[in-house]
């Protein structure tokens, strides 16, 4: 036995005792039995109040909908875009209270009364964020399920200053995995936005 | 991903009390959290978030000369607070050397050593024989893929590595965990944080359930320190051997060097006998092999592993080098 | 004037950088449900049983489908070859398992949370029975019954006496060469909407080829093709992982007829691995024979490769053997390795990816051995005609190519290999980049306004390579029009037939369509202006004879017409759907890749510092568009060679790391800015009538055995197993 309480899931019990005795009676899910000594201040539906692209919304989701899913299936926000799931990728990037981060590994309760900036909110009508312009200026994508997320990330570089060097720029824009390789074109096209910024 | 409520604790008082509920996890970063309910690896009936809890994030100074962490730093804010880079680079590298940009700006300090093992078989989205995930199916690496695994301090129940970099660090820096429950709390010393198979093969670290980290304290600067990662991909990769050193020099002569390993063992792995060797010995000179090599008396490689000895005592010997640069 | 060869922007610039682009994840349908997929967790054996209970129970579950619930497969599809279709085995028409990762039973619920949640509960049982590692599995010949991917080679090519060749030579070279599993990993997982109204089915898919999704759902359903529409304005990248039709596209549209819904199914990361191939691990054995002066004796290239165990995967990676050096003496053979997984598919550079990293690697061997500089043993060996066929080539610069790159590199005065930077030990490598040149039956639909606008039609998809930016010049060269006032309307099976958008053949293929097309067009307006179509040119949207001109709005609006259509067609002899250039003119790209590496042996580390590629393609349309292109194949060249690989688990018959962790692809931080890219002046007027061919998968091709290479200049040690690794590195 542990001493340590590792939480194991019920899940791998389940499976683990299907490994070992394959074709056995298996063990029941759970039914809720916990839930039932819930303190009050445990919701199973929240009512999330979130500010997104300058618009305030207001959602009843239950606590397990990441702020990915929430932006591409209820709100229908699907510029970020979800290519791992993981944190693995950087598709999903997006602002939250102005900082770059993973929307996948976000729970959109815990971004309830926080300011989340997609794509969407990025430019001016038509009028392209020098982000933007500075992508296609420097073709800095090809099938484009990236960039999105390159994008975001590259504006969230750019406010956090890590463009001093080609070699900076490339680090801090590592945590967007561009499968089509744009990278060089990529880097270009944030140095020349950030150089424009300056 | 199996339901679960969700509270938002608004003071640590709160945060402990929730946290003690049965069936319940705390939501810092959430980076490694999510995914392990999405994968199976936990199914917690409830998540109490403690990122609104007022004054658990930023660094001070101590009085005693050195820094205080709050648990809910960002991993980024940590390492570019200009306490940490000019005391501690061995912290700030390691922590830039983790994840990515994005990342790091949600994953906490105080979630960062809970992170879990990423060996595949435990990070398998189908069940493999596994003791971490499932204690009693085996160990899938002991004879499988263990290219990335231990050579310090496995038994044939556990054979992974802890993965997370900035522990390292705080290894070398003798850090510890301040943390608070119902009983009061501890202090955690950094090295011993995480545990080896040998004690618990099913465990990640010695944190209770319902106990919290709040912060980590260091303990006098350590400017003459530096980090080293080693991997395949340049960026956003796990170490396949890391090095943390920290050295006290007088001139050219070692004074006190401290070295910690990461991705070599279930804890970050100090190399003592390699630390009481360098004492006294002049940058440069063959000693220093010698006294790295000493540390290395106790390694033992799996079947597909060998390699990471070699590169472990290379990555000890360059960091010296560069912490003595710093 | 002349569009063709103008850097142009991307047309689909602004809807990429804004995320109005709508890829298959992106859409929706009124009333769709969610479906997520329940994989087999044995790879091998059958279903037992399978309790739905627990799933059923969550909120929002409408239904778990079994086999049990799934329509029959039309007899139709009998007359759907594999490929376009992926294979045969479709899962859910029994309870037969035959790999780790196969559907099993699909959740269809409410919400998609409820799906994922309802989809771990789902309680399956299994018989399991014994089953097959394809990496140690006896080597084989294939089977040409299981599937047709055998048959698009020769799986046996001898010319001469290459083995009594190589024995008499005086100078040999040459080993096995080794490379893992690769999976294609585009960063869109594969996703498909499935709509029915009535008999009538509309698939929103992530594909790289939109006729074959069509075909194969209306033969699978009975159904004439007229009653199956699928729309892909946009794929998030493709490189081989959704160039055929994959069960779970199948499995989508079934679902959708039984819950008579529309249903939307996007795979997770991990089912990429279970549910689409990858490129399959291969042993290449290379010999080589050569005199002292160099000159190739014989040639010797057999590789093998691994398969599932319901239809024969060939990868042709030993096509390099007999088509890349001048030799009178060749043998090349495939064979295979069959086994319990995913079938393996055609990845982005197949065959000629693979087969160049071997060839490449033991030329280099050779050349140290002869201690003669690899690129003058090419030079010396230089294939002016096809070594295959003895055929002339459509067309081949690549002598070009060398000196141009070689020039570029620097590489007669290149650093010593070994020269220290730091910790850092430098070496340069080079190697030959060729890739064979498939080309497609295609057709296009050209509508020319009188507001001096036009619009293209064909139901070509959008990978990223940039066919909406470039068709627009083709047609706009003819037109005399400015690209911008040319609109591509493309991604939906309604419009006319496309040939595919791999192979590298979309540019030759539908360009040449719509190049038909547009001249369909001024011909009739050169009918209209009273002009004979021969002497007629446009410039400016205007007409032209000589020194007498009109304007396109004057011409149609005198005749009384808004706009004038024409179709235009790229057929192929005999009828084809596809093949590798004409009978005549064996078609290949060629190109020279060089790389300068840094090694750092004590940390096993290994970084690319700069690379040069010159590239004897044919005509470049958009050299912005091109550019991007050979830059990714180097990307992709440099992963393959660095850190990609797949791993198959021996005793649990699965992909271990089925994630983008634990397997690696490049990032950023990898690639240095110093990526030169050039390509040689060629027009190559036998393999279409644009002059132009392929780029794809050419940047690609070679750069692993360049990187090998220049690794051994750097250190002296010669890795023979990719990727290169700190542990293959520490072991000197
Ligand atoms: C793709 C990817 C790559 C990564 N690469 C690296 C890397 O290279 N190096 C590296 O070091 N890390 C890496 N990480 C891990 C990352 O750094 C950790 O996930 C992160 O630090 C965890 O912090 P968190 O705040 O997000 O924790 P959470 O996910 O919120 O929590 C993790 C665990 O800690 C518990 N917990 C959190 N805070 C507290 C607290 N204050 N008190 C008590 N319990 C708490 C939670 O209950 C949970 O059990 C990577 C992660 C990803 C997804
Ligand atoms: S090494 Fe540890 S984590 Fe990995 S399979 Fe073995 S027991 Fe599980
Ligand atoms: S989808 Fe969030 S990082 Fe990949
Ligand atoms: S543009 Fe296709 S993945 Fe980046």
């Amino acid at each position: 036995m542990s001493k340590h309480q590792p939480t194991i899931s019920r899940r791998d019990l389940m499976r683990n005792s299907a490994i070992a005795a394959a074709g056995a009676a298996v063990v029941p899910v759970d039914s809720a039995g916990a839930a039932g000594s819930t303190s009050k201040q445990f919701e199973a539906l929240a009512m999330v109040h979130v500010e997104i692209n300058g618009v305030d919304h207001q959602l009843e989701l239950p606590p397990r909908v990441t702020l990915l899913d929430m932006l591409r299936e209820r709100l229908q926000l699907t510029g970020t875009k979800k290519g791992c799931n993981r944190g693995e990728c950087g598709a999903c990037t997006v602002l939250l209270d102005g900082r770059r981060v993973n929307a996948c590994l976000v729970l959109a309760v815990a971004a309830a009364g926080r300011k989340v900036t997609t794509i969407e909110g990025l430019s001016d009508g038509p009028r392209l964020h020098p982000v933007q312009q500075a992508f296609i200026d420097h073709d800095a994508f090809q099938c484009g399920f990236c960039t999105c997320g390159q994008i975001m990330s590259a504006v969230g570089c750019i406010a956090e200053g890590h463009t001093g060097s080609n070699a900076e720029i490339r680090e801090w824009m590592s945590g967007n995995i561009c499968r089509c390789s744009a990278y060089p074109q990529i880097a270009a096209a944030v140095e020349a936005a950030a150089r424009e910024k300056a | 991903m199996r339901d679960f409520s969700y509270a938002q604790a608004t003071s640590r008082a709160d945060a402990i009390a929730l946290a003690a509920l049965p069936d319940t996890m705390v939501l810092a970063g959430g980076t490694e959290l999510l995914n392990w309910t999405r994968i199976g690896i936990v199914e917690p009936a409830r998540i109490v978030d403690i990122t609104r809890i007022p004054g658990m994030e930023g660094v001070k100074a101590l009085p005693n000369g050195g820094v205080r962490i709050g648990a809910l730093t960002k991993l980024n804010d940590a390492a570019q607070h200009p306490l940490i880079r000019a005391s501690y680079p061995v912290l700030s590298e390691a922590i830039l050397k983790s994840a990515s940009a994005q990342i790091r700006n949600l994953a906490t300090v105080g979630g960062n050593p809970l992170q879990r093992v990423r060996c595949p078989y435990f990070r398998a989205d189908e069940p493999t024989p596994c003791n971490k995930r499932a204690p009693g199916s085996g160990c899938g690496a002991l004879h499988g893929f263990n290219e990335k695994h231990a050579i310090f301090g496995w038994t044939k129940d556990c054979v992974a590595v802890h993965p997370a970099d900035p522990p390292v660090a705080l290894a070398v820096l003798d850090a510890d965990f301040i943390t608070e429950d119902k009983n009061g709390g501890r202090r955690l010393a950094a090295r011993k944080f995480n545990v080896l198979p040998g004690e618990d093969p099913t465990a990640h670290s010695v944190l209770h359930h319902g106990e919290l980290i709040v912060g980590i304290e260091i303990g006098r600067p350590a400017p003459k320190s530096a980090y080293l990662k080693i991997r395949e991909r340049e960026s956003y990769e796990y170490a396949t051997v890391s090095a943390a050193v920290a050295l006290d020099l007088e001139g050219d002569v070692i004074r006190r060097a401290r070295i910690a390993l990461g991705s070599v063992a279930m804890q970050p792995w100090r190399l003592e006998e390699t630390e009481r060797r360098l004492a006294g010995q002049k940058l440069g000179s063959p000693a220093i092999e010698a006294a790295v090599d000493a540390g290395f008396a106790d390694a033992r490689p799996l079947s597909s592993n060998t390699y990471k000895i070699k590169l472990a005592r290379n990555a000890a010997l360059r960091t010296i080098e560069l912490a003595a640069r710093a | 004037m002349g569009n063709l060869g103008q850097p142009i922007a991307r047309a689909d610039g602004f809807v990429k950088v804004t995320g109005t682009a709508r890829y298959a994840g992106d859409q929706n349908q009124v009333g769709q449900l969610y479906a997520v997929l329940v994989a087999s967790t044995v790879p091998a054996g059958r279903v037992s049983a399978i309790d739905t209970r627990a799933a059923l129970a969550i909120p929002g579950v409408t239904r778990v489908l079994v086999a049990a619930d799934m329509p029959r497969i039309h007899a139709d599809l009998d007359k759907i070859t594999v490929p376009p279709l992926a294979t045969r085995f479709i899962p859910m028409q029994s309870d037969t398992i035959v790999h780790e990762g196969q559907p099993v039973a699909i959740v269809v619920s409410e919400s998609l949370e409820a799906a994922e949640a309802a989809a771990t509960i789902v309680r399956v049982s299994y018989e399991r029975a014994a089953f097959i590692v394809p990496e140690t599995a006896a080597v084989v010949s294939a089977d040409p019954k299981k599937g047709s991917y055998s048959m698009s080679n020769a799986l046996e090519f001898n010319k001469g006496d290459a083995p009594a060749a190589i024995a008499a030579a005086p100078v040999k070279a040459g080993a096995a060469y080794t490379q893992p599993s690769r999976h294609a990993n585009p960063m869109e997982p594969s996703a498909t909407i499935a709509a029915w109204k009535g008999d009538h089915l509309t698939v929103y898919d992530a594909v790289q080829h939109l006729p074959a999704v069509q075909n194969v759902m209306a033969a699978v359903f009975g159904l004439p093709a007229t009653s199956v529409r699928v729309v892909s304005p946009h794929t998030g990248g493709g490189f081989g992982a959704k160039a055929f039709v994959w069960p779970h596209e199948i499995l989508a549209a079934m679902a959708a007829k039984v819950v008579r819904r529309p249903v939307k199914l996007v795979l997770s990361r991990q089912q990429m691995y279970g549910m689409v191939g990858p490129q399959p691990q291969m042993v290449h054995d290379v010999r080589l024979g050569a005199g002292a002066d160099g000159k190739l004796l014989g040639v010797s290239h057999a590789a093998t490769n691994i398969t599932g165990v319901t239809e024969d995967y060939v990868e042709f990676g030993a096509v390099p053997g007999r088509t890349f050096y001048a030799c009178d003496n060749i043998a090349t053979s495939q064979r295979i390795r069959r086994g319990n997984i995913t079938l393996p598919t055609f990845m982005r550079s197949p065959w000629d990816g693979p087969g160049s990293w071997a060839l490449g690697s033991a030329m280099d061997e050779l050349a140290r051995t002869l201690n003669m500089d690899p690129l003058d043993l090419r030079l010396i060996n230089y294939a002016e005609t096809d070594p295959e066929s003895g055929k002339p080539w459509s067309s081949k610069k690549l002598r070009e190519a060398y000196e141009e790159g070689a020039r570029r590199f620097g590489w007669r005065t290149r650093v010593k290999g070994g020269t220290r930077d730091g910790h850092w030990r430098i070496g340069c490598g080079m190697a030959d980049c060729s890739q064979g040149q498939a080309r497609f039956h295609s057709t296009a639909r050209v509508c020319l306004k009188a507001d001096g606008t036009a619009r293209i039609e064909s139901s070509f998809c959008d990978i990223g390579t940039g066919p909406a930016t470039i068709f627009p010049q083709i047609a706009a060269e003819v037109l005399g029009l400015d690209p911008k006032q040319i609109l591509a309307v493309a991604g939906d099976s309604d419009l006319p037939y496309s040939g595919p958008t791999y192979g590298s053949g979309t540019t030759i293929s539908t360009g040449a369509a719509v190049q038909h097309a547009a001249l369909g067009v001024r011909a009739k307006l050169a009918r209209l202006t009273g002009w004979p179509a021969e002497d007629v040119t446009m410039r400016d949207a205007r007409i032209m004879r000589g020194n007498e001109a009109r304007t396109i709005r004057e011409v149609l609006g005198e005749a009384g017409v808004s706009e004038l259509t024409s179709d235009g067609a790229f057929d192929l002899p005999g009828g084809a759907f596809v093949d590798m250039g004409s009978s005549a003119f064996p078609a290949r790209t060629f190109g020279a890749i060089f790389v300068e590496v840094g090694v750092d042996q004590e940390l096993g580390l290994l970084r690319l510092r700069r690379a040069t590629g010159v590239y004897s393609a044919g005509r470049i349309i958009n050299p912005r568009t091109a550019r991007s292109q050979m830059i990714g194949g180097i990307v992709w060249g440099w992963g393959m060679a660095a850190m990609e690989a797949s791993h198959f688990e021996p005793t649990l018959g699965r992909w271990l790391a089925k994630d983008l962790a634990g397997v690696a692809l490049p990032v950023n931080a990898d690639i240095p800015p110093d990526i030169d890219v050039g390509f040689v002046d060629e027009f190559d007027a036998n393999s279409g009538p644009l002059g132009a061919k392929g780029i794809g998968e050419l940047g690609a091709t070679g750069v692993a055995a360049a990187v090998g290479n220049a690794v051994y200049d750097a250190i002296g040690l010669r890795i023979r197993d990719l990727p290169i690794t700190p542990e293959k590195i520490l072991a000197a």
